[in-house]
């Protein structure tokens, strides 16, 4: 059975509701380490629909269950406002602000109208009230924010792995950062899927961006080297600096089936020459 | 001098492997190896890392600054309570691997460095140095 209180809390709220009101918005405006993403007019008005819902939610006496199908609505805007500060930009604890900031004025009324033993256990029980909305807000706004890299990440790595077409059945792609297996993986079905596509029989693997190959990122390229040599295309790797060249030796990989260029000029030179192509400066007539 | 505490830092996915490795980078940096040597590093460090995860099932890594008189150098120690390592010659030796790598990882890192030195079993402990 959800408890009453002597006075009920909804009354003592309603009560005083555009007092309360008012001051949590000057609190929520006055915030020093707000950090703007959030305009006034939206913080106004969230809060009056807020306030609208909440108050109708306890009306209905249980302040202990959030889960319970009378908070729903409440929860729903605080989803939505969540994430739409998630998206905005707000930090996770501004946005938790939102609902700790009602503190103040809410316990103001409780200990003021309601003197007695009685007011403390309000206090308490509405304080764990607000703690579980607050963590609320925050577990969504931090749902948002992981949906989101998760996102960013992708098209990240997406747009990192580009495969330029240089020439007619010359391919290249500037691999940029580290060739972890994710990233291999795309790399290939890209590049496996424009050689099909554009009927090429050359890639150029350029590897000035990545920092470091180790025995993972070579095997990586070997693989992606042996995926294209079984559509009937080679590959050459460009881009391989003095640095990892030593690095490459001492380690006691052996990339001597692979044709290796210094850079991706060179390279493209190769392929050039392989497909017949020859190439002379005009003279310059004046 | 006694050695200087630069980082420790969980070692347990493929993030942690790329966070170690710019924080080699940074300090190896910092400290005036010539950029070969930092590559020689970061890579030995890579190989070195990724086996703690792969083979050591978690663990951790110690970047620390030596000073002596003559000489400074960086020392990366490499720790987990995975399996171990048995046999320490042959988990040595060029081509040798349990999963499916090149089996160069450790040869390469012993490579790589100036001195490496395997404690195992139990668990593993890898401290490598490199001198500038
Ligand atoms: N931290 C560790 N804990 C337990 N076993 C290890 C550890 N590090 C290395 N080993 C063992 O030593 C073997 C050789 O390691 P090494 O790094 O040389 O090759 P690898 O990891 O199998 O392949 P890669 O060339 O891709 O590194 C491993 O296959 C593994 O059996
Ligand atoms: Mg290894």
């Amino acid at each position: 059975m959800p408890k009453e209180t002597a006075v009920p809390l909804h009354a003592i709220i309603s009560d005083s509701r555009d007092d309360i009101l008012k001051e949590w918005i000057k609190a929520q405006l006055d915030d020093t380490s707000r950090s703007q993403a959030v305009p006034d007019a939206s913080i106004k008005a969230s809060s009056t629909e807020f306030f609208k819902l909440f108050e109708r939610a306890i009306s209905n006496g249980n302040i202990s269950d959030i889960d319970r199908s009378e908070w729903e609505e409440v929860r729903h805007m605080l989803s939505d406002l969540s994430a739409s500060r998630a998206t905005q930009g707000s930090t996770p604890s501004e946005t938790a602000r939102f609902i700790f900031s009602m503190k103040q004025p809410l316990f103001a009324r409780l200990t003021k109208d309601k003197s007695g033993p009685d007011a403390g256990a309000a206090v308490w029980e509405l304080s764990l009230l607000l703690d579980k909305l607050g963590l609320y807000t925050t577990e969504t706004f931090q749902k948002t924010r992981e949906s989101i890299i998760k996102r960013q990440q992708k098209e990240m790595m997406e747009m990192s792995t580009p495969v330029i077409k240089v020439w007619d059945g010359l391919l290249a792609v500037p691999l940029i950062g580290t060739l972890d297996s994710a990233r291999t993986q795309i790399v290939m079905e890209t590049l496996l899927q424009k050689i099909i596509d554009t009927g090429s029989k050359l890639a150029i693997l350029d590897i000035t961006g990545v920092p470091t190959v180790d025995t993972q990122t070579a095997q990586h390229l070997m693989k992606t080297v042996s995926a294209t040599r079984l559509m009937g295309a080679e590959c050459i790797i460009s881009g391989i600096r003095p640095q990892i060249a030593q690095t490459i030796v001492h380690l006691g990989i052996d990339i001597n089936d692979i044709v290796t260029k210094a850079s991706m000029a060179d390279a493209i030179k190769e392929a050039l020459a392989r497909g017949g192509w020859t190439f002379e400066k005009q003279a310059e007539n004046n | 001098m006694a050695p200087v505490l630069l980082v420790t830092q969980d070692l347990r996915t493929e993030d942690d492997l790329v966070h170690m490795r710019a924080a080699v980078k940074m300090h190896a940096s910092d400290l005036g190896f010539s950029s070969l040597n930092q590559t020689k590093i970061m890579t030995a460090a890579s190989e070195l890392g990724r086996n703690t995860i792969e083979h050591g099932l978690g663990g951790l890594v110690i970047i620390e600054h030596l000073r002596e008189p003559e000489r400074n150098g960086i020392r990366l120690t490499f720790k987990d309570e995975g399996p171990g390592i048995h046999d320490h010659a042959l988990a040595l030796s060029d081509g040798y691997t349990s999963k499916k790598g090149l089996g160069l990882g450790l040869s390469g890192s012993k490579r790589l460095m100036d001195e490496f030195d395997l404690i195992s079993p139990p668990g593993t402990v890898i401290t490598v140095v490199k001198w500038m």
